[in-house]
């Protein structure tokens, strides 16, 4: 096992840009996980991972919450629209956000855990 | 002795800003009574299919929830389009959902299989025209 990353220490990375900090900033994230189909991202999405996707919806979110992901980042610059913007506020929900495609964005998060 | 603890939704119409309302609400009671958490996740899941799919395909519907000491039993009703062909609506990867909802992240043709995945139990009663009722049951063991 690698040193505990939580989502307080992604949202200091300076890799990630904020774009709704949540309130659960002391969990540790234990992997990232990369889906953008909604339906086997609920299904597959391991409780306390970093939820890697350009799904920039209110659903997104709303899954994220049914299934306990310790964060979402949104890769590729893909940010929120405004009503899944409202939702992460009231919710409380960390929502990042990356420069880099999915695949770049989950390896350093990967890293970062395993570092 | 009745101890089954019953809850009621109402599920609107192409509404996906609260879809997922139902469920989470159904998520955070369940929390509360220190179900276990796998037990939580299955019903979190199906229901928040059911619910997707209630917004897509019928355009909303009542959901009831009966909590008991040994399980959850979820009913989805709707008075929508009614499902033709019950075994193809539940092969994996057959969806009639329009584009637009494949653009938010659905419509891969997951809800249904994913609902008898997560449920231990789960029956559709359906009449086209006249609307679709499942029953799923997530046992508390």
């Amino acid at each position: 096992m690698g040193f505990v990353m939580t989502v307080n220490d992604l949202i200091k990375n300076t890799n990630f840009t904020v774009i709704n900090p949540g309130n659960n900033l002391d969990i540790s994230i234990n992997k990232p996980f990369c889906c953008d189909l909604l339906s086997i991202a609920m299904s597959k999405a391991p409780a306390n991972s970093a939820w890697i996707t350009v799904m920039g919806n209110v659903n997104t979110l709303a899954v994220a919450v049914l299934v306990d992901v310790a964060c979402i980042i949104l890769a590729d610059g893909v940010t929120l629209d405004l009503t899944a913007m409202e939702k992460a506020k009231q919710q409380d929900i960390t929502v990042l956000q990356s420069s880099m495609p999915i695949f770049e964005t989950a390896l350093l998060v990967h890293e970062l855990i395993n570092a | 002795m009745s101890n089954t603890i019953t809850l009621k939704y109402s599920v609107s119409s192409e509404d996906f800003t609260r879809a997922g309302e139902a469920s989470s609400d159904v998520k955070s009671k369940l929390k509360k009574m220190n179900l276990p958490p796998e037990v939580i996740r299955k019903v979190a899941i199906a229901m928040y299919e059911g619910e997707i799919n209630m917004v897509i395909h019928a355009n909303g519907g009542e959901i009831t929830v009966e909590i008991s000491p040994t399980e959850i039993v979820i009913i989805l009703d709707d008075i929508g389009p009614g499902i033709k062909d019950i075994e193809q609506a539940m092969t994996a990867g057959f969806s009639t959902a329009p584009d637009n909802i494949r653009s938010l992240g659905f419509g891969a043709g997951m809800g249904l299989p994913n609902m008898q995945k997560y449920s231990d139990e789960m029956s559709i009663k359906s009449t086209v025209g006249v609307g679709t009722t499942v029953t799923m049951k997530v046992y508390i063991k």
